[in-house]
């Protein structure tokens, strides 16, 4: 199967996920210039992380505007899978294909490091090769990362079970109100509503998640637990064809 | 005939001025003065430093390219080259602790992808006042946000560095950012102008009036009157950079280019007149083609501009269309502005009328080079003064003074800092940050490439040669701890004001001491950056060379971390101590004292230490190594049992004799900084094997202890004298630059 890598200027984990796609999933991953009209017949787009167009008015606000995007909501549209990952997710928000928005991060500062994500649902094209409640160890790098909806919003992407992933502890207790309470809140790292690490919408095709799977899956570099999202993608694909 | 007061705002001297008026032939207009200013200050002409400079080794079989362009370059293997320097932007980072700190990011940067290198890893030493003073938190904040602000946002990792706290630079903190770059070995790209008539191209960020004088300014000291300097320091744009970091690697796999270089200090003068000087060639532009961010700058503002994000290219002819798209697909302008002459003139025009004719040569080869007298200061003999016997008894037991070392802002953990980098992005990190050197793999083979940055100023103010020859050992040490083989040293010489003869001493000392150390350990300086001048008020900052060291490791796989792997392992001490407290960490904790001369360097016991540490992680013997620095062998042990793992160890260490009433013995046994010391931690049945390793390589080793537990129990000469709970001393080194923090807010 081929994935489709959107390259916005300023997208700078472009080549990190064509190489756990290419060279450590042994897929195909085409990167597609965000002047472009055509996804070339890709089976999934990755809108990679970044900061694109430098992020300066708001992550993601510019970005929803470049000629490519209206080919990537169509694909969505048409029930193809979609994952935003960091600025990707943020690019999703903004573009109003995933309900919701970011803040900046609880403590004002841009945070690099390891955290413990809960996941939530196993019937999206990105989860489906996990369990409910497995904890994965994957690295989170943002500065705007706190997820916010307003309280209807909310209300209804959690009775959708649009939540996918939630920060959590090692243990997979989730900080805050939310899912399986019960860890200290320093285990969200940002002060995302409902510990919300990652979303769907309700159609589940098109998924946003903060932390980067990419970074996490060679053991090389500390840890594999990111490798079941990218290999979910795959396994969804191959059984729809 | 200009008057003095002009000669002063340009920072030139009278015969400086008589020497520009022999080489024109004429009295220099005020646009000609301002480019002669910028080339022959301090910052660009290196006037004072260069003749130290030339003792320093350069050369090897790796070593691809050496000093002389916009940075070096060594062979890893595989047709790939690694490409580095090490660059500092410290007064603009007092000035303005954001941008002065995000534009040295910037600057270091472009010098690596102008030679054709994709750029992979950044490092940076940092060096700020008490943290006690609410000064220094502020220009932490701004330099540490400065530095993720530009680092992440480009996209290249930030894996590791150093911070340390000192009174000395509350008024001078240093910023130095090394970065390193991949480049196939076959096709680096020179910052040379050749060709007549090959078109020269100005491409990226607009110019404005930022930054000008920027050179001049780092070649003077600060006064009450510094914060007027303002403007001189200019703002960066990551995302600019980002667009020309691709465009011009784009460009650079066309091999349309002749050559290109980036308009740092001293901007589009210094761009010109050097990539013309290197070619043996002239270069004329016309500034009215300069695409400008404002309306109405002069030939000498835009000839002097600093604003960031720019590069001077010089393109084969014909090929000027295609170079053209690419960077029309970034965006990004891309304009030509003049083209290569023969006549090895720097001729600058405006709106085709001559405003400076200027050869190439006199702005850059022929600048002035002074042999400043130097003299030994006159502290030094006092300081070097250190009697153990007639120190009381010390105030706290070793618990407390372990506890307190490693709560002291420069030994404890620089997570506050490091977590705001991006240090994983590129998905090449292999050692994360916090202990030890950073470790990248080289993606499409099995290598990886180790390096790390040291300096200790408290050293170099004791004795400037023999600290900075412990500054490169430690640094070469660190990268040999993980395994790799250093290959080659950048270094960043911070120092005071040249024009007093016990700085320039120091200054003569020190790179004495780096040509010494490279020497010796093998690792040539293949280029970096000297930076003077920095005093406050005539306070000058310690004496700082900070050297940076890359190594390779031909297994990504074999890298070897600084933690306790597993519980029930040997722990073994490469090296032995000799109790040396001179200097150190301890001194300063407990007595309040900077006294003393540093502890010895044996270079061959070194060089033999560090290639054992190579041959022991290439052959998996050892599951951890980190080096005793900074607190002695006591701080190593703890910081061997901290996260991930939380494994504790019980030591046993020989009391060292260092006076003659036997009350500082323990502190030295245990907080000695004794250098060429490496804990290691290996399975027990490697043991025999290791032990017979040391043995042929004349390096002394013995077991001292083994892992286990969740306590720290160290004995020094029979008697338990540490026995501290991991998490207390976990939590003493982690909340600590975190709780300066806090208290600001209550």
């Amino acid at each position: 199967m081929t994935f489709a890598i959107i390259v916005f200027p300023g997208s700078n984990c472009d080549e990190d996920a064509h190489h756990a796609v290419t060279d450590v999933l042994g897929e195909r991953a085409e990167y597609i210039w965000h002047k472009e009209t055509d996804l070339k017949g890709a089976d999934v787009v990755i809108l990679p992380g970044g900061f694109a167009h430098g992020d300066y008015l708001r992550t993601g606000a510019m970005a929803r505007f470049s000629p490519i995007m209206r080919s990537v909501r169509a694909f969505a549209e048409s029930g193809g899978p979609v994952i935003g990952i960091c600025n990707g997710f943020q690019i999703l928000l903004e573009a109003g294909l995933l309900p919701g928005a970011m803040l900046r991060n609880r403590g004002l500062k841009y945070r690099c490091e390891h955290v413990y994500v809960r996941i939530e649902q196993t019937d999206t094209p990105f989860t489906g090769s996990a369990r409910v409640g497995q904890v994965l160890r994957i690295p989170i790098g943002h500065g705007e990362g706190n997820y916010f909806a307003p309280p209807e919003m909310l209300q209804k992407i959690e009775a959708n079970r649009q939540v996918i992933l939630r920060y959590a502890d090692p243990d997979g207790r989730v900080p805050g109100g939310a899912g399986v309470p019960g860890a200290d809140d320093k285990w969200n790292p940002n002060g995302s509503v409902n510990a919300i690490a990652g979303i769907c919408n309700e159609r589940r095709n098109v998924f946003g998640m903060m932390p980067h799977p990419e970074r996490a899956c060679e053991a090389l570099l500390g840890g594999t637990d990111g490798k079941v999202i990218l290999e979910s993608v795959v396994a969804a694909f191959a059984g729809t064809r | 005939m200009m008057d003095s007061q002009v000669l002063d705002r340009h920072g030139l001297t009278r015969e400086e001025y008589d020497r520009i008026v022999k080489f024109l032939g004429r009295e220099p207009n005020l646009t000609e003065l301002g480019i002669f200013s910028v080339m022959w200050s301090e910052h660009c002409s290196y006037k004072s430093s260069r003749v130290h400079l030339r003792t320093l080794p350069t050369e090897g079989p790796q070593v691809l390219q050496g000093p002389g362009e916009n940075a070096g370059a060594v062979d890893i293997g595989g047709g790939l080259a690694a490409i580095f320097k090490i660059e500092s932007h410290n007064h603009p980072s007092f000035i303005e602790p954001y941008q002065g700190a995000a534009t040295g990011v910037g600057g270091i940067i472009r010098d690596i992808f102008t030679m054709g290198a994709r750029p992979i890893a950044l490092l940076n030493s940092l060096r700020f006042g008490s943290l006690d003073a609410a000064g220094t938190r502020r220009v932490l904040e701004g330099v540490v946000a400065g530095i993720a602000g530009y680092g992440n946002s480009i996209g290249i990792p930030t894996v590791g560095g150093e911070i340390v706290f000192e009174p000395c630079y509350a008024g001078n903190p240093l910023v130095n950012v090394f970065c390193l770059g991949i480049a196939p070995a076959a096709d680096i790209i020179k910052g040379v102008a050749s060709g007549v008539g090959n078109a020269v191209y100005y491409v990226g960020a607009k110019t404005g009036r930022d930054g000008i004088h920027g050179a001049t300014m780092a070649s003077a000291e600060f006064d009450e009157n510094s914060a007027e300097k303002r403007p001189a320091v200019q703002v960066g744009d990551p995302f600019m950079e980002k667009l020309l970091l691709e465009a011009c690697l784009e460009v650079m796999k066309s091999d349309a280019l002749v050559g290109i270089q980036d308009m740092g200090a001293a901007g589009l003068t210094c761009s010109t007149s050097e990539m013309g000087s290197r070619g043996g060639v002239g270069v004329e532009i016309d500034v009215s083609l300069v695409p400008q961010r404002e309306t109405g700058m002069t030939p000498y503002e835009i000839m002097l501009s600093e604003s960031q994000e720019r590069m001077l290219l010089v393109v084969k002819r014909g090929r000027e269309p295609e170079v053209e798209r690419i960077f029309d697909k970034w965006d990004l302008h891309a304009v030509r502005i003049g083209e290569v002459t023969a006549d090895g003139m720097l001729r600058v025009k405006d709106h085709g009328t001559p405003v400076a004719d200027i050869p190439n040569r006199a702005l850059t080869d022929e600048a002035p080079v002074y042999h400043r007298p130097m003299s030994e200061p006159e502290y030094l003999k006092d300081v070097q003064r250190l009697d153990l016997a007639a120190l009381p008894p010390p105030s706290r037991d070793s618990n407390a003074a372990l506890l307190g070392l490693l709560a002291s802002p420069t030994i404890a953990s620089k997570r506050w800092a490091y977590r705001q980098y991006d240090h994983m992005v590129r998905t090449n990190t292999i050692n994360l940050p916090g202990l030890g050197a950073g470790v990248v793999r080289v993606k499409g083979t099995d290598r990886a490439l180790a390096m790390a940055v040291d300096g200790n100023g408290r050293y170099c103010y004791l004795d400037p040669r023999r600290g900075a020859m412990l500054a490169v050992a430690e640094a070469a040490r660190n990268v040999a701890c993980s395994g790799a083989r250093p290959l080659a040293a950048t270094n960043c010489l911070n120092f005071g004001n040249p024009e007093r003869p016990a700085i320039m001493w120091q200054f003569a000392r020190a790179v004495e001491g780096i040509g010494e150390a490279c020497r010796a350990l093998g690792v040539p300086i293949t280029g970096g950056n000297v930076s003077l001048y920095n005093e406050t008020d005539g306070q000058s900052v310690y004496p700082t060379p900070v050297i940076g060291v890359v190594g390779l490791l031909e297994h990504a796989d074999r890298v070897v971390g600084g933690r306790f792997k597993a519980a029930g392992d040997v722990v073994m001490l490469l090296g032995e101590g000799r109790g040396e407290l001179g200097g150190s960490e301890y001194l300063k904790l407990v007595y309040d004292q900077v006294r003393g001369v540093p502890p010895a360097l044996d270079l061959d016991r070194e060089r033999a230490l560090q290639d054992l540490l190579v041959r022991l992680a290439d052959s998996r013997l050892v599951r951890s190594a980190d080096d005793c620095s900074d607190g002695g062998i006591a701080v190593t042990l703890a910081e061997c049992c901290f996260d991930p793992m939380g494994i504790g160890a019980e030591i046993s260490l020989d009391a060292d004799e260092v006076s003659n009433n036997g009350r500082l013995d323990e502190a030295a046994a245990l907080f000695g900084e004794s250098a060429s010391r490496v804990v290691v931690s290996a399975a027990a049945e490697n043991v025999t094997r290791i032990m017979e390793q040391a043995t042929a390589a004349g390096v002394p080793v013995r077991v001292i202890g083994q892992t286990g537990g969740n306590r720290l129990r160290i004995a020094t000469g029979g008697r338990m004298t540490v026995d501290v709970s991991i998490e207390d001393a976990e939590r003493a080194w982690s909340a600590a630059i975190d709780s300066y923090f806090q208290k600001k807010i209550a």
